[in-house]
């Protein structure tokens, strides 16, 4: 597991151009241009189970859902942020990524920081130290379960 | 303790006599707004295996983002919102002879005071200068809103600006805004409802409110909020929408707010961001002399009549530089139709600029005037981030429609006040 470590204000413009957003519709595509203006080495390098780190105000701009689309299929399913911009949040969440908001343990973390998640008890050990995060409403966590709001909605929708 | 306008409004739309922040609730919005974007929501509607559109006067589609296309695949992408609207039925369709959608909501009538409409682009927070409750939300979000009717949304804490005093001569709504993001940051007002308040607000004309609600979301705002007054009642009277048409929604007196940031318009001077960020807010006077190649005049921010008549002001009788191109993109076809009618147009193709058709333009680095590696531009728009215009190597500096054009005539960032 690697750890891509960013600063402030991410912006949605630099995680996926405004260029890209009606010329590629291929989530795989999408990938392969995820994080391009601000790392070009992200999308090269990142590989299944790697993990996000930034600082506040994360996702801002835009309210693309692709800037969470192409992190999710470029491999990575958990971002740590010291706080996340609102409709990213919610894209993240409706794309099945797990955000975790939790300001204290950024700045503890390095690229080699051994990160253990557990998602059942809202915890994050980091190099051995536990720190809590806020839990995710019920109703909300159901959906980045189920993948996702598509595939949440696909259940209901079946079920009729 | 009172309650603010978002806990009102939320309250009321989600049928319950109260609500506190930080609780769910689940809402049909009055209208769920969407754009190009529209034939992606399509293709996430199909897959979540819906059999119709819950209620098709709900939907809300304007075409704006790339009109006309420029490339084939955004013209099947337009073609594909088309058929999706003949399909369902859907009467709220605008097709790409109308503008941007922001301005297209609040001319058609659909922005209005105790509204919530929620729209599949985060500028969607500019309605809140008529008194509605309005948010971006997501793609998937969007979709679902066409399959179920409904959305859930957190009920934000509140920040109440306090505008005091009157602006100084020369200073405009937008170098208030850039002064307000430079002074709070981009995330300094991250997941709130914020209200514009105070005295000062009887200084801003509607087309002033609405560039202050559309910024909101530059520092994290879900929600940019003008109690409706006589200039909110007589501009809807002018749109045909008489006060029997909708509810005004007031926070209490005794509202509880996060915190209350004060601002006094006279000692607030014409502002620019500069690159990358849009908290990177400093006055004219700092960056005067920076060469641009291209000034950018429109948008949902600055494309309003009020602004191009403010441009030509600057303009009338002076010449564009002659390493500037100087760009000008009416909001919507009234807003074109006005200025031909009141023959501005004459005057900023003397001057040297490029009258284009409503829409997006390079905003968002889709067409009509990206920029060029090392290529500077001036913008009256909302973003200036990396890439944001098409080209990572560029730089962008947002300011009032005034400084834009009188950096246009001095071919270097300059403001009105100083080309005299």
């Amino acid at each position: 597991m690697k750890i891509f470590k960013y600063g402030d204000d991410v912006n949605t413009d630099v995680i996926f151009p405004g260029k890209y957003t009606y010329t590629i519709t291929d989530p795989n595509e999408m990938a392969k241009h995820a994080l391009e203006d601000l790392d070009p080495d992200f999308a090269k390098t990142v590989e299944k189970g790697d993990i996000i780190v930034a600082g506040k105000n994360f996702g801002c701009g835009s309210s693309r859902e692709q800037a969470a689309t192409c992190i999710k299929y470029a491999g990575v399913d958990v971002i740590i942020a010291k706080s996340f911009s609102r409709i990213f949040y919610r894209n993240c969440i409706n794309s099945g990524l797990l955000a975790i908001e939790c300001p204290e343990v950024v700045d503890k973390i390095n690229k080699k920081s051994r990160i253990e998640i557990k998602r059942e008890q809202n915890k994050l050990i980091v190099d051995g130290v536990e720190y809590s995060y806020p839990p995710i409403p019920e109703a909300v966590r159901d959906i980045i379960d189920s993948g996702g709001l598509i595939s949440y909605l696909q259940k209901r929708f079946k079920k009729g | 303790m009172g309650k603010t306008f978002a806990e009102k409004i939320l309250a009321k739309k989600a049928g319950k006599n109260s609500v506190v922040p930080g609780e769910i609730v689940v809402v049909k919005p009055d209208y769920v707004m969407s754009h190009d974007n529209s034939a992606a929501i399509y293709g996430k509607f199909k897959s979540i295996g819906a059999e119709k559109v819950f209620n098709p006067d709900q939907v809300l589609i304007i075409l704006d983002h790339c009109v006309p296309a420029a490339s084939e695949k955004y013209a099947m992408n337009h073609k594909t919102v088309r058929e999706f609207v003949e399909k369902y039925g859907i009467k709220n369709f605008y097709d790409i002879n109308t503008g941007v959608c922001h301005q297209v909501v609040i001319e058609k009538g659909y922005a209005r005071p105790g509204r919530l409409i929620v729209g599949s682009d985060s500028h969607t927070v500019s309605y809140g200068a008529l008194g509605a409750f309005s948010c971006g939300i997501g793609r998937s979000e969007a979709a679902a809103i066409w399959a179920t009717g409904e959305i859930w949304l957190k009920v934000p804490r509140t920040i109440k600006v306090d505008f005091k005093g009157k602006l100084k001569k020369g200073t405009t709504a937008k170098d208030v805004m850039l002064y307000l993001i430079g002074m709070i940051g981009a995330d300094g007002a991250l997941y709130k409802s914020v209200e514009f308040s105070g005295e000062g607000v009887k200084e801003f004309s509607i087309a002033d409110r609405i560039v202050f609600s559309n910024m909101s979301v530059e520092m994290g705002a879900k929600n940019g909020y003008f109690a409706p007054d006589e200039k909110t009642f007589e501009y809807l009277k002018s749109r045909g929408v008489s006060e029997s048409d909708y509810e005004v929604i007031l926070p209490d007196e005794d509202a509880e707010y996060e915190k209350v940031i004060e601002i006094e318009l006279d000692k607030v001077e014409p502002q620019v961001a500069k690159p990358h960020t849009v908290d990177n807010v400093s006055p004219v006077s700092e960056v005067k002399g920076t060469k641009i190649h291209q000034a950018l005049i429109g948008t949902c921010t600055n494309g309003r009549i009020e602004d191009i008549r403010a441009a030509v002001k600057v303009l009338e009788g002076r010449k564009v530089n002659k390493n500037v191109r100087l760009l000008v993109f009416p909001a919507s076809m009234e807003v074109y139709m006005q200025a031909l009618k009141e023959g501005l147009f004459e005057k900023i193709i003397e001057a040297g600029g490029i009258v284009m058709n409503p829409g997006c333009g390079p905003c968002l680095g889709a067409h009509e005037g990206v920029l060029a590696p090392g290529e500077v531009c001036i913008s009256t728009a909302n973003r200036n981030f990396k890439g944001r215009m098409g080209c990572k190597e560029a730089f962008i500096y947002l300011a009032s429609p005034e400084s834009v054009a009188a950096s246009a005539i001095a071919g270097e960032i300059i403001s009105v006040e100083d080309l005299k």
